[in-house]
């Protein structure tokens, strides 16, 4: 059991954390103390364009070796520790964070795909190489911010209330398979993908394995790690719409597929759901979701674990319990809870289509 | 000494017992024997069976079609001084070829204590975090589609939206009938394979005897093979399959062709095969245009070209190098790879080189598996492993160590009454199933055949869909290739690291 939460503003109002503080802190409950997170979405506005790192380190000898590893591969703009108030969470690792380009492919607008290329690999050398050394956070404009500790003590620690952001995304966890620790707590970032997920993926053996043949390196030692890579690849990668890579993640069932008409709807179905089959998840999940594009949801097809979304003009919120999205905003037009494998999709108002949850007609979801 | 000299070996350890209070002489046992165990003697105005102590193979087809139920085979340990070295085998061995001087022919798979690594592994299970699901009420899907993949949407190129997955062969569960040819097996057999594999939406293959015309009509779902000696290979023959293999090796003879001795090519047979009456059928050992790899990219691209561009299926033995081996196939444009390992069965085999030629198929699946996801072509490929599977756990196992499919053949055997007796080879097969003497087929009804495979396919479906439900999994392809399902007990660290798999505890 963990606790979700976020909300965006699609027309990028931003505003500081202490909503989703209020949506997440009030899921207490739905953790036990040993992780929480969140993530924040256009906090730096100073560095649009470059990569920020957040990289935590176990001790000083790590930072240099860390830091020796980022200067060789990228220009370092702007560097410095991560503010944090530690009376109350003493024991933490060295957070640091860097505003960087790469030094291959600078950031010029035709080579952006290389760019990104050549930063997660980097990211993934980094936190393979070096066990005391890990980029937890490596987007743009954005930042994930978290540890072992509550909601609150997490908010508190990283001083959450000094950053401005229009989309937010907050976990409270559970941890049951995997130990408690600072890098196993969610959200799990990847440039500009970050997830929050209340569950546990049963296929995490193969979905890993399908990514390590992309050159994804999974190191945090928990299943939700491959969440956000699968992102990564889905949909900046292989270009799928969210939507399509919503499908690969919580596809339809192969005899809802099949009752379709013949066609090229069926057809793309039939299609994702075989080069992808390596990709779906499988297991209990409500997985939250940001990306530049917006925000979304997904569970998987027998609704294992909660997730509502509630609306009130130009914003959208996510929760796993309908009280919280009160929480964050008393003034709800509506609350719905999507069907069981059915995502939710909210995208900022510069893009078309703007909100919507995909029907299931399709789908065969929910019956 | 004149009867030590002609002694062909040691007696059976085997024996037919009769009852004599139950029996009333019907003679029914000595008819059913097709061994000649039994034969009918008339003592003190009383007709009895009595066994000669000899032939007995323990098929128990006597015992079980006894009207009284008077017949019970015993075995018992031959009365040798027990030694570590000299076992009963290994001398009724000797005794028989330096009888006869001629290769020690058997069948079925290995019967050798080597390791079976499906009993040392074991699967997770759901407890508290994630819920298992009950097959019984939600859907558990086990769709598997057979061929070359495309690796990401884009490369499809607009192509996915105007059926991409026809150029796949879907099954409804990763299950097919292994390749036994019609020689090796009758027609009975095949026809129940083959409608079952319709019915079922699975495949069948053909072996090497060509495809009969009485099994045209089951052709949609038929793997045909071409095979060293090109049995039955014709301009239509390469239209008519869904799919062609390309038989380079099996489990249960690596290295050496397949043969069919001259008095097994019957009229069916010979027309079928495309050769004499009578004839020896002898496949060479290699295939005789593939002499390297670049020779079987020629043979897979012929097979393409003349069946319309059906998907082409290399299948070869598990041998030491099996993972490179496997790495060029699919280089070379193989669409499935079919790996067949040690315990693989066989119709008619030289034992020498059944039981100490090859390697355990879990040891070469996992090592493949591996090899074509490190160099990034596994989608190219869909693998099916076979060789030894006796249930749907070593289905399952399979799929985890990253089997597409899984193949049955001895299981269909004994589905259908074989005792394993492994004396396939002879012709003589008392259950009707691996004989075309006229009379013996005719034992094997295909209807009763067709019952007792769909039986075995769906009690199969439905434990592989209990054993994915409480893993918590509703669809097979999350299972396949999801290593972190197994655990490994008793196993050496080298074994676990060529398995792919921690060990249980970790």
């Amino acid at each position: 059991m963990c606790g979700i939460a976020g909300l965006i503003s699609q027309k990028k109002i931003k505003e500081n954390g202490s909503r989703i503080k209020k949506g997440i802190v009030l899921q207490t409950e739905r953790g036990n103390g040993l992780g929480a997170g969140y993530a924040a979405y256009g906090i730096y506005p100073e560095f649009p364009d470059l990569y920020a790192i957040h990289l935590m380190v176990a001790h000083r000898h790590g930072l240099e070796v860390a830091q020796k590893f980022l200067e060789e591969h990228f220009f370092i703009h702007a560097a410095g520790q991560i503010p944090v108030w530690d009376r109350q969470i003493t024991d933490h690792p060295l957070l640091f964070r860097y505003f960087v380009e790469p030094r291959r492919y600078r950031t010029e607008q035709k080579l952006l795909q290389q760019a990104d290329d050549y930063t997660i690999e980097k990211v993934m050398e980094l936190n393979r190489i070096f066990e005391d050394a890990f980029v937890f956070s490596s987007g743009k404009n954005m930042g994930v911010f978290k540890g072992v500790g509550t909601p609150q003590e997490i908010y508190d620690f990283y001083l959450l209330d000094d950053y401005e952001g229009y989309c937010w995304l907050a976990h409270n966890r559970f941890p049951t398979n995997t130990p408690g620790w600072w890098g196993g707590a969610h959200p799990f970032n990847l440039l500009s993908y970050s997830i929050v997920h209340n569950g546990e993926i049963s296929s995490y053996g193969i979905n890993r394995r399908f990514l390590e043949g992309f050159g994804y390196y999974c190191r945090m030692q928990t299943d939700s790690e491959v969440v956000a890579y699968l992102l990564d690849l889905l949909i900046r990668r292989h270009k799928l719409s969210i939507e399509e890579a919503t499908l690969v993640l919580a596809p339809p069932y192969w005899v809802a597929v099949e009752q379709q008409a013949d066609g090229p709807l069926r057809d793309k179905l039939l299609a994702l759901k075989i080069i992808y089959e390596a990709a779906m998840l499988n297991g209990p999940f409500a997985i939250l979701a940001a990306c530049t594009e917006g925000l979304f949801s997904i569970t998987d097809n027998t609704k294992l674990r909660p997730m509502t979304v509630g609306r009130a003009g130009d914003y959208a919120y996510f929760a796993s319990e309908v009280s919280a999205l009160y929480e964050m905003e008393d003034g709800l037009e509506s609350v719905t809870t999507p069907r069981a494998g059915q995502p939710c999709i909210v995208r900022l108002e510069e893009s078309d289509d703007a909100a919507h949850c995909l029907e299931p007609d399709y789908a065969g979801k929910g019956a | 000494m004149a009867i030590a000299v002609n002694t062909p070996g040691l007696r059976s350890s085997f024996r037919p017992v009769f009852e004599r209070e139950a029996c009333d002489g019907c003679g029914q046992c000595a008819l059913e024997c097709s061994f000649n165990e039994i034969r009918m003697e008339t003592r003190a105005g009383q007709k009895i069976p009595v066994a000669n102590g000899r032939a007995c193979g323990a098929c128990h087809r006597c015992e079980l079609t006894c009207p009284r139920g008077a017949i019970r085979i015993t075995g018992e340990p031959l009365a040798l001084r027990p030694h570590g070295v000299w076992r009963p085998e290994a001398v009724n061995r000797i005794h028989l070829q330096a009888a006869s001087g001629a290769v020690t022919l058997t069948g079925m798979g290995a019967d050798t204590d080597v390791p079976i690594y499906f009993d040392r592994l074991l699967f997770n299970a759901c407890q508290v975090t994630n819920p298992s699901i009950d097959p019984q009420r939600e859907l558990m899907e086990t769709v598997t589609y057979l061929g070359r993949k495309a690796l990401s949407w884009q490369d499809l190129d607009g192509e996915g939206e105007r059926g991409y997955h026809r150029s796949l062969i879907p099954l409804s569960m990763p299950l097919v009938f292994a390749p036994m040819s019609y020689g090796s097996i009758n027609l009975n057999f095949q026809l129940a394979m083959a409608r079952v594999a319709q019915k079922k939406g699975l495949l069948w293959y053909s072996g090497e005897g060509g495809l009969h015309r009485d099994l045209y009509p089951y052709s949609d779902c038929v793997v045909l093979q071409v095979a060293s000696g090109r049995f039955g290979v014709s301009r239509e023959y390469l239209q008519l399959g869904r799919a062609y293999q390309i038989k380079i090796g099996q489990g249960a003879k690596p290295g050496i062709g397949g043969h069919l001795p001259g008095e097994k090519v019957l009229p069916g047979i010979s027309e079928t095969r495309m050769i004499p009456l009578g004839s020896d059928a002898i496949s060479p050992a290699p295939q005789h245009d593939i002499y390297s790899i670049e020779d079987l990219r020629l043979l897979i691209y012929a097979l393409k070209e003349a069946s319309g561009y059906k998907p082409v299926c290399v299948k070869i033995a598990a041998v030491h190098n099996v993972a490179a081996i496997a790495s060029g196939i699919v280089r070379a444009g193989a669409d499935m790879l079919y790996l067949d390992g040690y315990r693989g069965g066989s119709g008619a085999t030289p034992a020498i080189v059944r039981d100490n030629v090859g390697i355990p198929l879990e040891l070469a699946l996992a090592a493949v598996d591996q090899r074509l996801r490190d160099e990034r072509i596994r989608h190219q490929a869909s693998i099916i492993a076979a060789g030894g599977i006796r249930n749907s756990a070593d289905v399952m196992k399979a799929i985890a160590l990253g089997a597409d499919a899984v193949a049955i053949g001895s299981a269909c055997l004994v589905a259908c009454g074989c005792h394993v007796c492994q004396r396939c080879n002879s012709g003589k097969c008392p259950w009707g199933i691996t004989t075309n003497d006229e009379q013996l087929a005719a034992r094997l009804d295909p209807d009763w055949a067709e019952e007792r495979l769909t039986n075995l396919v769906e009690g199969w479906h439905h434990e592989m869909q209990e054993i994915m439900g409480l893993n918590g999994i509703y669809d097979i392809g999350s299972f396949r290739g999801n290593r972190l399902i197994l655990r490994g007990v008793g196993l050496s660290d080298r074994e676990l690291s060529v398995l792919g798999i921690k060990h249980a505890g970790e």
